[in-house]
């Protein structure tokens, strides 16, 4: 129990380490795989609390990302171009400010997810990863037809938005803010792990029955749970745009559903740290292999293959060589 | 009946062709064990879901404690105090044996959408699930994760989990199963002491154990009722030999 809380420290301070060494010695493109890492840990956060505590296999959540990636690109848009949103009956402009993004691609994303969950949460098994699927395919292809905002071609910002205080463009000011937003939604995760719900949502993981049969509505919890995981994905989707300055149908396909997923299972499904180390492995990966061969899934292919035969609570669990990963 | 916890009203569930539930009526006394028998395929297992809530029947109603229940959820009959047991353990089996008990002090406690204080850090929570663990006999194992205690002691945590809730009465199915003779006779003592507080309706295969400590029998079969009755009844009602306990028992 000891050694998992090292591993998660050690991943902490490489995670300042490194980009603020690539900083200081000059190598922004550094930072910015770093920034890339950490969005796609906090998205992977996200997904874990579904996936790894509540045990809902989601393959849709791409959706929420791209929803908080549309967000921003919308929002930004509007702002640049200086057109409101919406005139009649009311006004709404678009903003540049990063924090009003934030909470409108949290409760963008919340929503969906609320409707989503309501919906795939009545089946499970197959079923409920192909419902999530399906709407995460249902908005990509929407995406693709809608003309206002790039249809295929997707949007781009040209600008980075604003956070009061901070320089945004600075590479690794920007990595600053994510890695806060990150720490932020993995205190709040493991507070959630703590807390009744928490046991409540991981028991029904491990017996929906034995959590019914003590009075608590399993459906009811596990759509809370499907609602915070999707609002913490859609967060990190409005990062990751904001980092690339463009957003595109991309964002919502089944294979960032897919990627999420690994990053996960790559570092320990359920492990609070996990995605985490999965996805910064993952972007070490397709830095170094991605330069040597671009068929570098095959090798991707044959790690994930390995992690999932031979280190069953991922890289985490098999450090901490623990298969249990609730305690408190 | 007024002192009637439970009743079951000519209920009827079937499936296709088979009619798992045909007409059963039921009731469960204050203060009683009430054990259902029946040979396989009676329709115990189908007849214990209606009660439970996992399963609605076609026709007929289910009361509880003055109340129509037939339309709640399990987990609204749980909370109105309906403490269940499984026949093959349902418990969070990587969760501790504290964690499993206080996993049912937040089913009664109604604080399960708590999202941010710490479960194992609230002392009204923790004091409900180790006085259920006390209550039997594993107080000493509140650190063991379930997936390694033996068989009796997950039967032991099942009823713990159960008496968090303070339930008005146990369902219990098959609970001596797999005991051994020791453990059957603990468990036997414990009931008696148990349906003082709530009574138990109990579905069992162990004849010597139901004998030994049901205060009335109803035999299934068939998705009937044949019988209902003290044990001295059952054993003598010649319905029941020929039916359940077999030729050989009726010579």
């Amino acid at each position: 129990m000891l050694r998992e809380r090292y591993i998660n420290l050690i991943v902490l301070a490489l995670l300042l380490v490194v980009p603020a060494h690539a900083y200081v010695t000059g190598e922004p493109f550094t930072v910015t795989l770093a920034t890339r890492a950490v969005i796609f840990a906090l998205a992977g956060v996200g997904l874990n609390l579904a996936l790894g505590q509540g045990g809902l296999v989601s393959f849709g959540h791409a959706a929420y990302f791209g929803v908080g990636g549309y967000v921003m690109g919308i929002l930004a848009s509007h702002a640049q171009n200086y057109e409101p949103i919406l005139q009649v009956p009311f006004l709404i402009e678009g903003t540049n400010a990063m924090p009003v993004i934030w909470l409108v691609a949290i409760v963008m994303s919340a929503l969906l997810a609320l409707l989503v969950g309501a919906l795939s949460l009545r089946t499970s098994g197959v079923y409920f990863i192909m419902v999530t699927l399906a709407f995460g395919q249902m908005l990509y292809y929407f995406t693709i037809s809608w003309p206002a905002y790039g249809g295929e071609d997707g949007l781009s910002i040209y600008v980075r938005n604003q956070f009061p205080g901070l320089n945004t463009l600075d590479p690794i000011q920007f990595y600053g803010i994510c890695f806060v937003l990150l720490c932020a939604a993995l205190f709040l995760v493991d507070r959630i792990n703590k807390s009744p719900f928490g046991l409540a949502l991981n028991g029904a993981h491990q017996n929906e029955e034995r959590v019914q049969t003590v009075g608590i509505n399993v459906y009811r919890v596990r759509l809370v749970a499907f609602v915070i995981s999707g609002a913490i994905t859609g967060l990190a989707g409005a990062l990751f745009a904001d980092l690339n300055r463009f957003v595109s149908p991309t964002m919502f396909s089944w294979q960032i559903s897919g990627e999420i997923m690994i990053f996960i299972i790559l570092g320990g499904v359920g492990r609070l740290f996990g995605p985490v180390l999965g996805a910064a492995l993952y972007i070490l990966l397709e830095h170094f292999l991605g330069g040597l061969s671009e068929y570098w899934f095959i090798y991707l292919g044959a790690i994930l293959l390995g992690v999932v035969l031979f280190a069953k609570g991922g890289i985490i669990g098999k450090l901490a060589k623990r298969e249990v990963s609730h305690d408190g | 009946m007024t002192d009637s916890i439970l009743s079951v009203r000519n209920i009827r569930k079937s499936f296709g062709a088979l009619n798992a539930s045909d007409g059963i009526s039921l009731d469960l006394r204050q203060g009683e064990i009430h054990a259902l028998i029946g040979p396989n395929g009676a329709g115990k297992s189908t007849l214990i879901k209606q009660i439970a809530g996992g399963l609605r029947p076609d026709s007929g109603s289910i009361e509880f404690l003055g109340n129509d229940v037939t339309r709640l959820n399990t987990a609204q009959r749980a909370r109105r105090g309906l403490g269940r047991t499984f026949q093959i353990s349902a418990l969070a089996m990587e969760y501790t044996v504290l964690e499993n008990a206080v996993l049912g002090a937040i089913g009664q406690s109604g604080k399960v959408f708590r999202l941010f204080t710490p479960a194992m850090k609230d002392k009204a929570l923790l004091d409900r699930a180790r006085e259920s663990l006390k209550r039997v006999g594993l107080e000493a194992q509140e650190n063991a994760i379930t997936a390694e205690l033996s068989h009796g002691q997950r039967r032991q945590l099942e009823v713990a989990v159960a008496l968090t809730l303070a339930p008005r009465a146990f369902l219990m199915d098959e609970p001596m199963a797999g005991m051994g003779a020791e453990g059957s006779k603990a468990l036997t003592e414990f009931l008696q002491e148990l349906k003082q507080e709530a009574p138990i309706l109990l579905v069992e295969h162990d004849m010597d154990a139901v004998f030994a400590c049901a205060d009335r029998i109803s035999v299934l079969v068939y998705g009937k009722i044949i019988a209902t009755g003290t044990v001295d009844d059952i054993r003598a009602n010649p319905e029941v030999r020929v039916a359940y306990l077999g030729e050989e028992d009726a010579i």
